[in-house]
C-alpha cells in the first residue's frame, strides 16, 4: 500500500513479563501520512508508540524508521552498538507525551535548543533560528524565556511540539497529547497538529478525538488486545467498521461521549 | 464539640480591610510569642550563668580573656566544615550514580563505599586517617585528614540522598530527552543531575548543620578548630567548665546561623520554578 514508508513495523510483539502486550504488529507509514491509532485502553497503542523509539524494548520483531532497521534484542545483549542504532532511530522519530515533560530548569527557549545543540551539533545561533522558527509556528514567540511551570498546558504541549519540530525528525509520534489537558485547551494543541498534518508532516498519532482523527487523519488504525483490528481512511473506519470490534468500541466511545468537548 | 458546627455554616465575605486587619493581627500575635520565647530563652540562660557566677563557681575573667582566643577556632570550624561539605558532595554524586549503575563492579564499588563507611565511627576513621595510614607511608596533616574523614563519612551518607534526589525527578523527564536521542551520560547531567540536586540542596543543608557539630571530633587529631582550643586552655588553667560552656555555646550559635540560611533557602527552593 505504502510506496515509501518511512516507518515500516514488522512482527513486533512485546511481552511484560508474562503479559503479552503487542501480538504481531506489522504496520507501515507512508511520508507525509497522518496516521492516527484508535482503541480501548491497554489495547497496546501506547506501547507500540513506544516500541517504534524503543522507549519500550520490543521482545520481537522488528522497527525501521527511514531506512534504518532495526532488531528487537530483548536481552540487550548487543550493548554500545544497538544502543547508538536506537539513538539513531531516535534521531529520525520524534515523539509528545501525555505530560509533555518539558524540562522545567529551563526557559522554554532552553528547552528547544538543548538536543539541538548537543544532539545535533548545531551551533547556537543555527539552532536558535530553528527555535524561533518553530516557535513562531506554535504560536509561542511571546514565550520564548519563560520557564515551563509560567504556561498553560496548552502551551506546554506545543512547546514540546516545537521541541520535537527542532530535531527535524522525519516522523512525529503522539502518544494521547491533549489527554492531560483541560478542554477548553484542546482544541490549540489541535489545531496546530492539524496544520502540520495538512503541511505534509508524517505523523503516528494515539488519540481519542475522533473529530480530530476525522479532520486530520490519512488513516485510522483501530487496536484491540495487541493487534491491528482495522485500518483504512477516516471516514470508513469510524462511520462504515468492518469488524464487530471496531463496531463496539465505537458505539461504546460515542455513546459515553468520551474525548468530545475539543474542537 | 457543639460549638464547633458554627464554622461550617457558610460565612459572609469579610470586607477587605477587614481581612487586613485579622492578618495583621495574627502576624502582631505570632512574632509576640517568638519574643516572648526569647525572652525566656535569655532569663534562663542568664539565671543558670549568674547563679555560677555567684556562688563564685564560674570565673567570669577567665572567660572574658579566653573566649577571644576561643572563638578564634570557629573560622576553622568553618574552613573544616565547608571543605568536607564540598568532597562529601562530589562523593555523594559519584556514589549515587554508582549505586544506580547497572554495571556489576561499579555498582559494588559505591556500595561497599557506602556500606563500609556506615558500618564504622566516624572517630575510627578519622583516627584511622591520621594515624594509621602513615603506617603505609601516607602521612597527611591533621587539618587535610580531618576533612577528608569528614567529607568521606559525610559522602556515604548523602549518597544515598543523593541516590533518592536523582530517583525523584520524574520518569517522564528522562524520557523525553531520551525521545530527543541524548546519549545516556548527557541525559543525567544535563536533564536528571540539575533537577536533583535543586531536589536535595535542603538535605544537603541540614548534612551541613550536622557537620558543624561532627567536626569537633576532629580535635583528637590536633587540629586546632573551636573544641581543640577550649579543652587546651581549660585543661591547663583547671578552668574546663567554663572553657567547654564557650565552645557550647559558639556551635549552638553556628547551628542557629546557619539554620536561619537554611530555612530560608529551604523556602525559597519550596517556592521554585517548576
Amino acid at each position: 500500500m505504502a510506496t515509501d514508508p518511512i516507518v515500516r513495523v514488522a512482527g513486533l510483539h512485546k511481552y511484560f513479563g508474562r503479559l503479552h502486550v503487542l501480538r504481531g504488529i506489522d504496520l507501515e507509514v507512508a511520508r507525509g501520512e497522518a496516521v492516527m491509532l484508535v482503541g480501548r485502553s491497554g489495547s497496546g497503542k501506547t506501547t507500540l508508540v513506544r516500541c517504534i523509539n524503543f522507549l519500550e524494548e520490543p521482545t520481537l520483531g522488528s522497527v525501521e524508521v527511514d531506512g534504518l532497521r532495526v532488531e528487537a534484542d530483548p536481552l540487550l545483549s548487543r550493548g554500545r552498538e544497538h544502543r547508538e542504532q536506537i539513538r539513531q532511530i531516535r534521531l529520525r522519530a520524534g515523539m509528545l507525551f501525555q505530560e509533555f515533560n518539558l524540562f522545567p530548569h529551563m526557559t522554554v527557549l532552553e528547552n528547544l535548543i538543548e538536543a539541538p545543540i548537543r544532539v545535533r551539533g548545531l551551533k547556537r545561533d543555527e539552532a536558535v533560528a530553528l527555535a524561533d522558527q518553530y516557535l513562531a509556528k506554535v504560536g509561542l514567540t511571546d514565550k520564548r524565556d519563560e520557564h515551563p511551570a509560567r504556561l498553560s498546558g496548552g502551551q506546554k504541549q506545543r512547546t514540546a511540539i516545537a521541541r520535537a519540530l527542532c530535531m527535524e525528525p522525519k516522523v512525529l509520534m503522539f502518544d494521547e497529547p491533549t489527554s492531560a489537558l483541560d478542554p477548553e485547551l484542546i482544541g490549540e494543541v489541535l489545531g496546530v497538529m492539524e496544520d502540520l498534518a495538512h503541511e505534509g508532516t508524517t505523523m503516528i498519532v494515539i488519540t481519542h478525538e475522533m473529530h480530530f482523527a476525522r479532520e486530520a487523519a490519512d488513516r485510522v488504525v483501530f487496536m484491540d488486545e495487541g493487534q491491528i483490528i482495522e485500518q483504512g481512511p477516516p471516514d470508513q473506519i469510524l462511520d462504515a467498521p468492518q469488524d464487530p470490534r471496531t463496531q463496539q468500541f465505537l458505539r461504546r466511545f460515542l455513546a459515553t461521549g468520551a474525548g468530545s468537548g475539543a474542537d | 464539640m457543639a460549638q464547633h458546627t458554627d464554622l461550617t455554616r457558610p460565612t459572609a465575605a469579610l470586607e477587605p480591610d477587614v481581612a487586613g486587619e485579622l492578618a495583621a493581627g495574627l502576624r502582631r500575635s505570632r512574632r509576640r510569642f517568638r519574643l516572648e520565647v526569647l525572652l525566656v530563652w535569655a532569663l534562663l540562660i542568664g539565671a543558670l550563668i549568674g547563679s555560677l557566677v555567684a556562688i563564685d563557681k564560674i570565673d567570669p575573667v577567665f572567660i572574658s580573656t579566653w573566649a577571644p582566643f576561643i572563638l578564634g577556632g570557629a573560622g576553622l570550624t568553618i574552613v573544616i566544615c565547608l571543605g568536607s561539605i564540598l568532597l562529601a558532595t562530589v562523593l555523594a554524586v559519584l556514589g549515587a550514580l554508582g549505586r544506580l549503575s547497572t554495571n556489576p563492579i561499579i555498582y559494588a564499588v559505591a556500595s561497599l563505599y557506602v556500606s563500609l563507611v556506615r558500618g564504622t565511627p566516624l572517630i575510627v576513621q578519622i583516627i584511622f586517617i591520621f594515624f594509621a595510614l602513615p603506617q603505609l607511608g601516607i602521612v597527611l596533616p591533621a587539618l587535610q585528614a580531618g576533612i577528608i574523614a569528614l567529607g568521606f563519612n559525610y559522602g556515604a551518607y548523602m549518597t544515598e540522598i543523593f541516590r533518592a534526589g536523582i530517583q525523584a525527578v520524574p520518569r517522564g523527564q528522562r524520557e523525553a530527552a531520551e525521545a530527543l536521542a541524548m546519549p545516556e551520560r548527557l541525559v543525567m547531567r544535563r536533564i536528571v543531575l540539575p533537577q536533583a540536586i535543586r531536589i536535595v540542596v535542603p538535605a544537603i543543608g541540614n548534612e551541613f548543620i550536622a557537620m558543624i557539630k561532627d567536626s569537633a571530633l576532629v580535635s583528637i587529631i590536633g587540629v586546632t578548630e573551636l573544641l581543640w582550643r577550649a579543652s587546651s586552655v581549660g585543661n591547663s588553667r583547671f578552668r574546663t567548665f567554663e572553657a567547654i560552656l564557650i565552645a557550647a555555646a559558639v556551635y549552638w550559635v553556628l547551628t542557629i546561623i546557619f539554620s536561619f540560611f537554611q530555612e530560608r533557602l529551604e523556602r525559597r527552593m519550596a517556592r521554585g520554578d517548576r
